[in-house]
Formats: C-alpha cells, sequence, structure tokens
C-alpha cells in the first residue's frame, strides 16, 4: 500500500515546511546578519556589541538574574508538589490558583509588581502603616539597583514558578505509588524518601522543567522593562533598543546568537549533569 | 491540630495568597483611575474603585485596535497551530515510518532556542513579501512557537485513543479519512480544544516578536510595551489588567488537560 506509506509524510510535510520558513530559515538568517557588516563577513556587530556600554551590564544582569531566579523557582515548586501530594480536600481549587500566573504574560506580571512597588504602592504603604517609612520611597529607581533587582525577582518567581509546578506535578504522578508505601514499610522518614525516591525518580521532569525555564529566563525582558525601564539592561532588552531605537539589525542580531548559544550551552549542561540512564526511569 | 499540621496549612494559605493578592491589587489599580493611584497612604479596600476609569482606558486612541488585533492574532495563531500540529501530531502517533526520529528531533529544538528573537530577520523579509505589520505576519511567528507543542500533545492525545476503534470503522467499510473523521476526531476533540486554548495563551502573552514586527497594527502587548515609559500608571495598570483576564479564564478553562499535556510533551 503505496498510500498508507506515503500518508504520515504528507500529514508532516505542512509542519516540516512552515518550520523551515519560520525557524530554520530566519535562524540562518539571524547568523547571516550578525556576521556581516557593510556587505562584507566580519565580526563588527560582535566588536560594536561587546563595545557598547550597557553590554558588559546586561550580560551580568541577565546571569544574575538566571542564577538567582531558577533555582529558588525549582525550590519553591518541589516545595509546592510535596504539599499537593499530602492534600486531600481541594487539591483542584489550591492547583488552579497557584497554576494562574501560567496564563500571565511576563509584560503584565511586570505590571501587577509595579502596582505593588511604585512610590505610591502597596508595600511603600504597608511599610508606611508599620512606621518604617515615613513618605513614599523610589524602589524601582536606578539610585537603588538591589531593591530594583529583588523587584524583578519576586516578579519573576511569582509569574514563573507555576510552569515549572506543572511539569513536576505531571512528574509526580508517573512515580509509581508502590515506592513511597515499600519505604514507608522500612520506616524511611520523610525527607529520605524525599532524596532516595522522589528527587531520583524526579528527574527527568526536573530537566525538562530546568531546559525550558533557563531558556526563558535569558530572554527575560519585559518584566524588567515593565518595573524598569533601561536602568536594568538585560540582553534582549539590548537586542530590542539595537534593533528599535538604534535601526542596526546587525548588532541585534549579534545579540541573538549570544542569547542563542548561551540557550544551547545551558540546554546541554543540563542535560549532561542530569543524565538519566533509560533503565533507571521510572 | 499539631504543629506540623499548622505549619503545613499556612504554607498553603500563604502560597495561595502570594498568587492571589497581586492580582487583586492589580484590579483595585485598574478600576481605581488617576486618583486611587496616586492616593498616599493605600488601603487595601478598593475606595475608589468604578468601571468609569476601565470606560476611559478603553477609549484612549489605539487601545482598542490594539486589543482587537490581539484576539485576531491569537485566534489565527490557534487555528494554524491545530490545523499544522494535529495532522503531524497523529502521524506520530500511528505510524512508524523513516525520519521520524529526525522529525521529533526539530520539534524538541525549537524549545532550546529563544523563537521569539528570531522575529529580528523576519522584519526585512515581511517587508519584502508585505507581511510586515499585518495580524497575520505577527500570527504566523506566534504559530512557529505553538506549533512545537500542538504537535507533542495532539501526539500524545491521539496515542490515547485506541486503534482498534478506528480499525472497526475501516471494517464497517468508512475510508481512513472517514474513520477519522467520525471515531478519532470526536474522542480528541477536547484536548485538541484545550491544545488550541494554550495556542491561544501563548500568542495572546508574546511581547518581543509583536513588538518588532508591527508599527500601526499593534497587538495588546506590543502597544503597552511602546507607549510604557510615556504611560501614566492607572493607565499601565489597566492595561496589565485586560491582559491577564483572558489568559487566566482560559488556564480554568484547560486546567483538567493541564498535566496530562505537560506530563507527556516535556518527555
Amino acid at each position: 500500500m503505496t498510500n498508507s506509506r506515503l500518508l504520515p509524510y504528507l500529514l508532516i510535510a505542512p509542519s516540516v515546511v512552515f518550520l523551515i520558513l519560520l525557524f530554520i530559515f530566519p535562524l540562518v538568517q539571524t547568523i547571516g546578519l550578525a556576521f556581516t557588516d557593510q556587505g562584507g563577513a566580519s565580526l563588527g556587530n560582535f566588536r560594536k556589541m561587546v563595545g557598547d556600554i550597557n553590554f558588559g551590564v546586561s550580560l551580568r544582569n541577565t546571569f544574575l538574574l538566571v542564577a538567582v531566579v531558577i533555582p529558588l523557582q525549582i525550590g519553591l515548586a518541589l516545595g509546592m508538589a510535596v504539599m499537593l501530594q499530602k492534600m486531600e480536600k481541594g487539591r483542584d481549587l489550591v492547583l488552579w490558583i497557584w497554576t494562574i500566573p501560567l496564563g500571565v504574560s511576563d509584560l503584565a506580571a511586570g505590571l501587577v509588581w509595579l502596582s505593588i512597588l511604585q512610590d505610591r504602592g502597596y508595600l511603600n504603604s504597608t511599610l508606611f502603616a508599620l512606621g518604617v517609612i515615613d513618605s513614599p520611597t523610589n524602589w524601582l529607581s536606578y539610585e537603588n539597583p538591589t531593591a530594583l533587582f529583588v523587584g524583578i525577582v519576586l516578579a519573576e518567581i511569582w509569574r514563573a514558578t507555576a510552569i515549572v509546578l506543572v511539569i513536576l506535578v505531571a512528574g509526580f504522578q508517573l512515580i509509581p505509588k508502590e515506592y513511597f508505601e515499600a519505604a514507608e514499610v522500612f520506616g524511611a522518614t520523610g525527607w529520605t524518601r524525599f532524596r532516595k525516591i522522589t528527587l531520583p525518580l524526579l528527574k527527568p521532569s526536573l530537566q525538562s522543567a530546568l531546559i525550558l525555564r533557563t531558556v526563558l529566563a535569558f530572554e527575560v525582558f519585559a518584566v524588567v522593562y515593565a518595573l524598569g525601564g533601561r536602568n536594568f539592561p538585560v540582553l534582549v532588552g539590548e537586542a530590542y533598543t539595537w534593533m528599535r531605537d538604534n535601526q542596526n539589525d546587525g548588532v541585534a542580531a549579534a545579540y541573538a546568537i549570544l542569547i542563542m548559544v548561551i540557550s544551547l550551552a545551558a540546554t546541554l549542561v543540563y542535560i549532561r549533569l542530569l543524565r538519566t540512564k533509560p533503565e533507571a526511569q521510572a | 491540630m499539631s504543629t506540623k499540621r499548622f505549619l503545613y496549612l499556612t504554607g498553603v494559605v500563604t502560597l495561595i495568597a502570594w498568587i492571589v493578592v497581586p492580582i487583586y491589587l492589580i484590579a483595585i489599580g485598574a478600576f481605581s483611575g488617576r486618583a486611587g493611584v496616586f492616593r498616599w497612604p493605600k488601603s487595601l479596600w478598593p475606595a475608589d474603585a468604578s468601571l468609569q476609569a476601565m470606560q476611559v482606558f478603553m477609549q484612549i486612541e489605539g487601545v482598542w485596535n490594539a486589543a482587537l488585533n490581539s484576539v485576531i492574532v491569537a485566534a489565527l495563531c490557534m487555528l494554524f497551530s491545530v490545523l499544522l500540529g494535529a495532522p503531524a501530531g497523529y502521524a506520530l502517533a500511528r505510524f512508524s515510518f523513516k525520519g521520524q526520529t529526525a522529525y521529533r528531533l526539530l520539534i524538541v529544538l525549537t524549545r532550546a532556542f529563544p523563537l521569539a528573537i528570531l522575529a529580528l530577520p523576519l522584519t526585512v523579509n515581511f517587508i519584502r513579501i508585505g507581511l510586515y505589520d499585518t495580524t497575520l505576519g505577527v500570527a504566523l511567528v506566534h504559530t512557529a512557537l505553538a506549533l512545537p507543542f500542538a504537535a507533542l500533545v495532539s501526539s500524545s492525545l491521539f496515542m490515547g485513543i485506541p486503534r482498534e476503534l478506528e480499525e472497526a470503522a475501516w471494517v464497517f467499510g468508512c475510508s481512513r479519512f472517514q474513520a477519522f473523521v467520525k471515531v478519532v476526531l470526536p474522542l480528541a476533540l477536547p484536548g485538541l480544544a484545550a491544545t488550541a486554548i494554550f495556542a491561544f495563551v501563548i500568542s495572546w502573552n508574546e511581547v518581543f516578536a509583536a513588538a518588532v514586527l508591527t508599527v500601526r497594527e499593534r497587538t495588546l502587548t506590543a502597544y503597552l510595551l511602546t507607549v510604557l515609559s510615556e504611560s501614566p500608571l492607572h493607565f499601565r495598570f489597566a492595561g496589565g489588567f485586560i491582559l491577564i483576564v483572558p489568559s487566566v479564564l482560559f488556564i480554568f478553562a484547560v486546567r483538567k488537560y493541564l498535566f496530562a499535556m505537560w506530563g507527556i510533551a516535556n518527555r
């Protein structure tokens, strides 16, 4: 039956063509753009990028955010997943509430936290009521980089922990209940069970969560922009500025390449570090 | 009540508050208008809240058009990702064919790339073919974000529908296509709807590509981003609130599928 041998190819063909046009092709073009300057192949765009005053700061800020946000998110999501596992009543409701931010965009999350952290916002009103401050204080300004950083970290944790939680809860469902029961029979405490059963068997899910979150975290942009404008430069923000304000798509593409290389490197590191042997999977 | 139980409940309630309270606060901000935003110190009670503030926001030039564009883009993205992704998912679920691994790799690979950033070179192409600054152009880029997800999720959906049902339909004289439409599709429909809604949310929330690819025909996110620095606070809060509402409702609608989708889609 030639017909049914051809069928799968006909079915995947549209999506392959689409991905070639809107993924592979722009990818190649981005590389081309980044390595071309004034009509010839050159590293000029990268030199311009590295030479820019905001480059070092944005690179440092982005890495700092990823390094602080990701571990906190994984820890928080693990805690939430364990709590859900113990829950008997109202589990569905709690789960829904905890996953609400899944639908909240990074821009909206930034604006939500702006309403809390602005000078006349709820944080300052609370601090005022407690007698800590006596007039509106500006936390999100250039002069207060630590407070701005903390604000962005809060907004990122608020927004993007939900996706980690969903992946981990899905992973939890794949761990056979018998394992925990057996461990309990042998007298393992809650902590031992967590370390010896939950964590190892959750490794594949942790790996996907880490990859997904890290790639997205290196793309952080709108949260930062909503809270601090350009007071806290990050890599994607710089790419956006070079594109929009400076009309220089070469340097913007150079930033894109840099972000991509970092994302791919992070993905490879996770695949390496959290490798699971096929027979060890649940 | 034991201390342990007390700590546990406190933890759960704190985390619920951690999610819900910020949304409540921006809602007050959105409905309180100018007066509310500048009130000091603020109370947690929505004293200034009125529908008028929201009406004023919706009447600002460009807001309505941007919201409409967002809906159009997200709806197109939803349509494209299901139309392109579901057949691929069906192929992955029902056939073993040469190149299957390569195809899966292509799909998974998209996840290691910051896809939205690839919109940068697309501006040039889009200007050339007339897609720049159109809802269709943005929808295409958003589909590239949602399609890999749609393909993987629908493949797991189809895998969950027994092959025997389809084969029985063939025995009774249905063609492959008829069997699919009459037997498989009705069973897969709720899951496909959930996939579609997820594609909608992905598109509705996307900022970077939408901002780069449009000038006048902005989506709501792109519009808010570009006017952010010059707009008053109550305006920003109203915008943020409007961004949040539909996605939260949609996530509620698909909550049943969320875990099944991610459980398999992340393998």
